[in-house]
C-alpha cells in the first residue's frame, strides 16, 4: 500500500495554466475520483502522477520524491491505464498482459518463471484464460478494459490511475468494470485515482471525490459534499438534479422546461 | 485438477528458426555451388562438412575448384549473409521504433546519406582511416546518421509524436535534399562519376575476404544490439506514454536503436551501394508469416533477411551471365510479387 501526496502542483502549457497549484493527499488504500468539466485538467494531474508531463511542485509517493524517482522504480509503484490505449496489432493477450511486467524486469531481460506466472494469475483472475492467445484487437470493449485491467495487475503496483474507465463501454460494463476495480482495490490493497466523466459513477464508486475546475483544486471531501445542485450548475454550466438513492448519489440532467 | 494453460513469453517456435536455418542452408549451398563453374550441391555439402572441425571428409573438389569456392564465392555468400541480415534487422527495427510499416532506411534518407557520405570520400580522395575501418564505410555511417536525425527532427518540429505520414515526408524531404548536394558534388568531380555510380548502384563487391572482414565488426555489433531490444520494441509499440509509465525510458531507447539500425545500414551501404526493398518487405513477410511481436520478427528478418540476399545476388550473378544485374532489381523484381501473394493469403497488411 502507498499513498501519494500533492503540494503545490502546477502544470503550464505555452504560458496557460492547465493545473494550478493543486494540493491533495491521497491515502493508502483510498479511492479517489477526480471529477470536472472538460479542460478542467483531469487528464493532466493523472498524467503528473504517472510521471508522463513536466510539473512545478512536488509529488510525494509513499514518502519518496516522484520527481527525482527512476522511471523503473516509478513504474513499479503507479501503474496507468490510459483512457485511449494504443494497441498494436496482432499482440496477443498474453503478450500484451505480460508487457506489464517491464518494469521488474532487468534491462533488456527477458520474462522469467515469476514474470509469467503473474501474468497467468492476472489473466486468470480476470477470467481472460479462454483468450489469452487471441489478439487484443479482436476483443469486445468490455473484454478490452479487462485486459487492461489485467495489465494492471500484472505491473504488479500499489497504486493504480485510472483514466477515464469507463468511457467507450455500455452501462452493465461500465458497472462490471469498476466493481472489478473495487474488488481488485480490496483484494490487492490499492489506491486508486480515477477522472471520470460521469457523476453518478463518480458518487457511487470510490472513497472521496475531487472535483477541478480551470487547473485549480475546487472541492474535495465526499460524494455528497462536493456534487451539490448550486456547485455543478456553476461549474458545468448545467441543469442537474442531485438525487438520494439510498447511501448514494444519482446525477441527472435536466431538460430546460418548455422548450 | 486440470494444470492451467501456460503462458508463452514469446512466439517464437522452434520450428521457424529451423526454418530460417535451412533457408539459410539452402541459400549458401546454392551461391557456392552455382556460377560460371557449376560444382554439384552435394559436393558443396561435403566439402563444407569437411572444413567442420573434426570431420574429415573427402568432396573431391580440385584445388581450382576449391579455390572458386572458397576465394571466390564464399566470401560474396558471406557478404550477402551479412549485408541482407543488416538491411532487414535495421528496417524492421526503423518500423518498430517509428511506429510505422513504411519505414524503411532508404525512405528515411539514410541510403541517401550514406551515399552523400561515400560520395564526398570518394571525390574528396579523403583518407581517414580509424583502427580497422576504412573511409568510405565510416564516410558512409556518418552521412547515414546526419540524414536519419534529420529526417527524425524535422518530422518532429512542432508535435512529439510524429505520425507516419510527417516521418515519411521528411525523410523523403531529408533524402531529396542530400541526392540535390550529392548530384551537385558529383557534376563537379565528373573524374568520380563512375566510381561513385558504380558503388551506389547496389552490388555484392568482393576481392577475396577483405570486404566480409571489414563489415563483420559493424554487423555484429549492431545486430547484436537490436536483437537485445527486440522485447523494448514490443513495449514501444504501445505508445510513447504507455511504454513510459511502464518504465522505459523511450526517448534514450528510441535513440539507441536509430543509432545501431542507421550503424547496420551504413555498413551494408558500404560495402553493396543500394539495395531496396530488403529492409521493407522480409521484415513484413515474417511478420506476416510468423507473427507480429518484435521477438520473432527481429531473429527471423535477421534470418531470412540473409538467406533472400543471397539468393538474389545469385540470380544477379548467373541470370544474364557473364555480365551482372544490379542486385537491387533483383531483389524488386522477385520480391515485390512474392510480397502481394503473401499478402493476399494473409489478407491483411500489418
Amino acid at each position: 500500500m502507498a499513498g501519494i501526496s500533492i503540494a503545490g502542483v502546477s502544470v503550464a502549457f505555452d504560458g496557460r495554466r492547465v493545473v494550478d497549484d493543486v494540493t491533495l493527499d491521497v491515502g493508502a488504500g483510498e479511492w479517489l475520483n477526480i471529477v470536472g468539466p472538460n479542460g478542467a485538467g483531469k487528464t493532466t494531474l493523472l498524467r503528473v502522477l504517472a510521471g508522463l508531463t513536466a510539473f512545478d511542485g512536488t509529488v510525494t509517493i509513499d514518502g519518496r520524491d516522484a520527481g527525482t524517482m527512476r522511471r523503473r522504480d516509478l513504474a513499479r509503484l503507479v501503474a496507468l491505464v490510459p483512457q485511449i490505449p494504443q494497441i498494436p496489432p496482432g499482440m496477443s493477450v498474453a503478450h500484451y498482459v505480460l508487457l506489464g511486467r517491464t518494469p521488474h524486469l532487468r534491462p533488456l531481460g527477458a520474462e522469467g518463471r515469476s514474470d509469467l506466472e503473474a501474468a497467468r494469475v492476472a489473466l486468470e483472475r480476470l477470467d481472460l484464460l479462454d483468450v489469452a492467445e487471441r489478439p487484443v484487437t479482436t476483443l469486445s470493449g468490455g473484454e478490452r478494459q479487462r485486459v487492461l485491467v489485467a495489465r494492471l495487475l500484472a505491473q504488479d503496483a500499489p497504486i493504480a490511475l485510472l483514466d477515464e474507465p469507463t468511457t467507450a463501454l455500455d452501462v452493465g460494463h461500465q458497472q462490471q468494470v469498476l466493481d472489478l476495480v473495487d474488488e481488485l482495490r480490496h483484494d490487492h490493497r490499492l489506491t486508486v485515482i480515477a477522472t471520470m466523466h460521469d457523476l453518478t459513477l463518480a458518487a457511487q464508486y470510490g472513497d472521496r471525490v475531487a472535483l477541478l475546475d480551470a487547473g485549480r483544486l475546487a472541492a474535495t471531501g465526499t460524494a455528497a459534499a462536493v456534487l451539490t445542485e448550486d456547485g455543478l450548475a456553476t461549474l458545468y454550466g448545467a441543469r442537474v438534479r442531485v438525487l438520494r438513492d439510498g447511501d448514494s448519489l444519482v446525477v441527472v440532467p435536466v431538460r430546460r422546461s418548455g422548450s | 485438477m486440470l494444470e492451467p494453460p501456460a503462458i508463452r513469453a514469446a512466439g517464437l517456435r522452434p520450428s521457424w528458426i529451423a526454418g530460417g536455418g535451412v533457408a539459410l542452408l539452402v541459400a549458401g549451398v546454392a551461391g557456392l555451388s552455382m556460377g560460371a563453374v557449376p560444382i554439384a550441391a552435394p559436393r558443396i555439402l561435403l566439402e563444407l562438412l569437411d572444413h567442420v572441425p573434426g570431420i574429415d571428409v573427402r568432396s573431391g573438389l580440385s584445388p581450382r575448384e576449391a579455390d572458386i569456392v572458397w576465394e571466390l564465392r564464399a566470401p560474396r555468400v558471406a557478404l550477402g549473409f551479412l549485408v541482407g541480415a543488416m538491411l532487414a534487422v535495421a528496417g524492421a527495427s526503423f518500423q518498430g521504433v517509428f511506429r510505422n510499416p513504411l519505414a524503411d532506411p532508404y525512405l528515411l534518407g539514410a541510403a541517401a546519406g550514406a551515399g552523400l557520405g561515400a560520395t564526398i570520400a570518394i571525390g574528396g580522395h579523403l583518407d581517414w582511416e580509424v583502427g580497422p575501418f576504412d573511409t568510405i564505410p565510416l564516410a558512409a555511417f556518418v552521412g547515414t546518421l546526419v540524414a536519419v536525425f534529420l529526417a527524425y527532427a524535422v518530422s518532429t518540429v512542432g508535435g512529439r509524436d510524429p505520425s507516419p505520414a510527417v516521418l515519411l515526408l521528411a525523410g523523403v524531404a531529408v533524402m531529396t535534399f542530400l541526392t540535390a548536394v550529392q548530384t551537385f558534388l558529383l557534376q563537379r568531380q565528373a573524374d568520380t562519376i563512375r566510381e561513385v555510380y558504380t558503388f551506389i548502384l547496389g552490388r555484392l563487391l568482393t576481392a577475396g575476404w577483405g570486404e566480409v572482414v571489414l563489415v563483420l565488426p559493424y554487423a555484429g555489433l549492431s545486430i547484436t544490439v537490436l536483437l537485445l531490444h527486440r522485447r523494448r520494441l514490443d513495449v514501444l509499440a504501445v505508445g510513447d506514454d504507455e511504454a513510459t509509465s511502464l518504465g522505459v525510458d523511450v526517448t534514450r531507447t528510441r535513440l539507441v536503436i536509430v543509432v545501431f539500425a542507421s550503424l547496420a545500414t551504413a555498413a551494408a551501404v558500404s560495402v553493396s551501394g543500394l539495395i531496396g526493398f530488403v529492409g521493407l518487405v522480409v521484415p513484413h513477410i515474417v511478420r506476416l508469416l510468423a507473427g507480429s511481436s518484435f521477438r520473432v520478427v527481429l531473429p527471423l528478418s535477421v534470418l531470412f533477411g540473409a538467406a533472400f540476399l543471397v539468393l538474389a545476388d545469385l540470380v544477379a550473378r548467373t541470370a544474364l551471365s557473364p555480365s551482372e544485374i544490379p542486385i537491387g532489381v533483383v531483389t524488386a523484381f522477385f520480391g515485390a510479387p512474392f510480397f502481394v501473394l503473401v499478402l493476399r493469403a494473409r489478407g491483411r497488411l500489418v
